[in-house]
């Protein structure tokens, strides 16, 4: 679904991802670890384009979304993300803000459009929030609409940056549960997190990165109980 | 001091109230539709050379206009034209023009620093659901950025309408000009600068309260 090779990105002189080598199957879903400025989310969103990578290549369902003058607005729609700030559009009701990529990119009818977007809200367990504002949701309910309005694209692939980590603890639970049930649908997912016990239990893979280069993967299992790289383990030293 | 002059004043000076408007209607239009343009190609600096040079255009018109007094960027623009190009422009086209010019780099700066104002993320999560530049632009960036702009352009149509009075210099009869001449003709210039500063601050007060009405009714727009 996903072939990442030898992907490097620099922001002037930072090297920030040194040679990513990464193959992410349809339906798989992996997490991303890794301390603050490794390039956790930088990786995130080269898969997007939402930086452009300075080399190497990046294969989205068999295209090549790095070749010069590809649509990258035709790849996005393709590909969902979810911010760890939401991101929400806060001059929109909830219902508005799930319809309006559909509407606008020529999806579906206005008409379709909503229809799809209760659906959406009903998975997420907020279709009596249609007609709010973002404003007067909680953290968690605001990061389920945003998996809602990334969902409503219909994308083969969706990435999440530290989705809970602006979260209250008491709001984890109730995102992790949709990512998880997403998961289970088949959904192909990049999740950056900092939620070891989701990981564990919902991921088929676990990536660690540092400086910029992923230095050990495996299943959550092994990864977690026997880290084969010293950086690995001081890793998970420190924060389990 | 003649108190007993001043409804003699009221009437007279009141014509000069309809060219005030509409000098200052026709400013806050063209100054408004110049200043959104400005805004937005200052808004980010490009990478493409074109748009730089753009950039480049905007920033030196902003900086000029910000940087003179509105009574040389007036005089220029009624001589300058006879000067150069032996163009007579009429006081009142002169006027109107500078006047626009004048309230366009305000406006950009304001425009300007509201689009700033938003978070990138909001841009970021317009192009991640596979939008183009304009479409987010157009229905997430704006329409945040717009309310945001509301009270700072409330603040800069209350000056226009106020540094409109310089343009009485060029002899357009507004309400500047009529309390200067009707105040010398009766040897009272004192009331009918009295007169004058309660017409401007009506204006200036219907168009702030104008500009909060509509910031009400657009209600949400605010905050996240
Ligand atoms: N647009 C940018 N311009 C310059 N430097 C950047 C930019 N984006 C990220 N960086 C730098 O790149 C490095 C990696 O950033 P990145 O956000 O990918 O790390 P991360 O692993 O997601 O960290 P965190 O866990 O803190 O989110 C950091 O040093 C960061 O400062
Ligand atoms: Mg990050």
């Amino acid at each position: 679904m996903i072939r990442i090779s030898n992907l490097q990105k620099s922001f002037g002189k930072l090297e920030v991802l040194r040679g990513i080598d990464l193959e992410v199957a349809r339906g798989e879903v992996v997490a991303l670890i890794g301390p603050s400025g490794s390039g956790k989310s930088t990786l995130l969103r080269c898969v997007n384009l939402l930086e452009q990578p300075t080399a190497g290549s990046i294969v989205v369902d068999g295209e090549e979304i790095t070749a010069p003058g590809f649509d990258v607005n035709r790849l996005r729609q393709r590909v969902g993300m979810v911010f760890q700030h939401f991101n929400l559009f806060p001059h929109m009701t909830v219902l508005r803000n799930v319809t309006l990529a559909p509407v606008l990119t020529g999806r579906l009818s206005a008409k379709d459009a909503e229809d799809r977007a209760l659906e959406l809200l009903a998975r997420v367990g907020l279709r009596d929030k249609a007609a709010a504002y973002p404003d007067s949701l909680s953290g968690g309910q605001k990061q389920r609409v945003a998996i809602a309005r990334a969902l409503a694209m219909n994308p083969e692939v969706m990435l999440f940056d530290e989705p809970t980590s602006a979260l209250d603890p008491e709001m984890v639970k109730e995102v992790l549960e949709v990512m998880k049930r997403l998961a289970l649908d088949g959904m192909t997912m990049m999740v950056v997190t900092h939620e070891m016990g989701f990981a564990r239990e919902v991921c088929d893979r676990v990536l660690f990165m540092d400086e910029g280069q992923l230095v050990e993967q495996g299943a959550p299992k092994q990864l977690f109980s026997n880290p084969q790289h010293p950086r690995t383990a001081a890793f998970l030293n420190a924060i389990l | 001091m003649r108190w007993d002059i001043i409804p003699v004043f009221v009437p007279i000076i009141f014509q000069g109230v309809k060219i005030t408007l509409q000098i200052s209607a026709l400013g806050i239009l063209f100054g408004t539709m110049i200043g959104l343009v400005v805004g937005l190609v200052r808004s980010q600096k490009p990478a493409n050379p074109v748009l730089r040079l753009l950039y480049g255009l905007a920033t030196l018109y902003v900086e000029v206009i910000r940087g003179t007094p509105f009574l040389v960027q007036l005089y220029l623009m009624y001589y300058g034209p006879i000067y150069l190009f032996r163009l007579d422009l009429p006081a009142m086209t002169a006027g109107i023009i500078a006047l626009s010019l004048n309230s366009g780099a305000y406006v950009a700066e304001i425009a300007r620093g509201a689009i700033e104002s938003i978070d990138r993320g909001q841009m970021e999560a317009g192009r991640s659901l596979g939008l183009t530049f304009v479409q987010t632009m157009r229905h997430i960036i704006l329409p945040q950025a717009f309310r945001r702009a509301l009270p700072p352009l409330a603040n800069e149509f209350a000056s226009l309408i106020k540094e409109s009075s310089v343009i009485s210099v060029l002899g357009i009869a507004d309400i500047m000009f009529k309390a200067k001449t009707v105040g010398t003709a009766h040897f009272a210039v004192f009331p009918a600068l009295l007169v004058a500063a309660v017409y401007y601050l009506v204006l200036t007060g219907i168009t702030s309260q104008l500009v909060r009405l509509m910031e009400r009714r657009l209600g949400h727009s605010d905050s996240h």
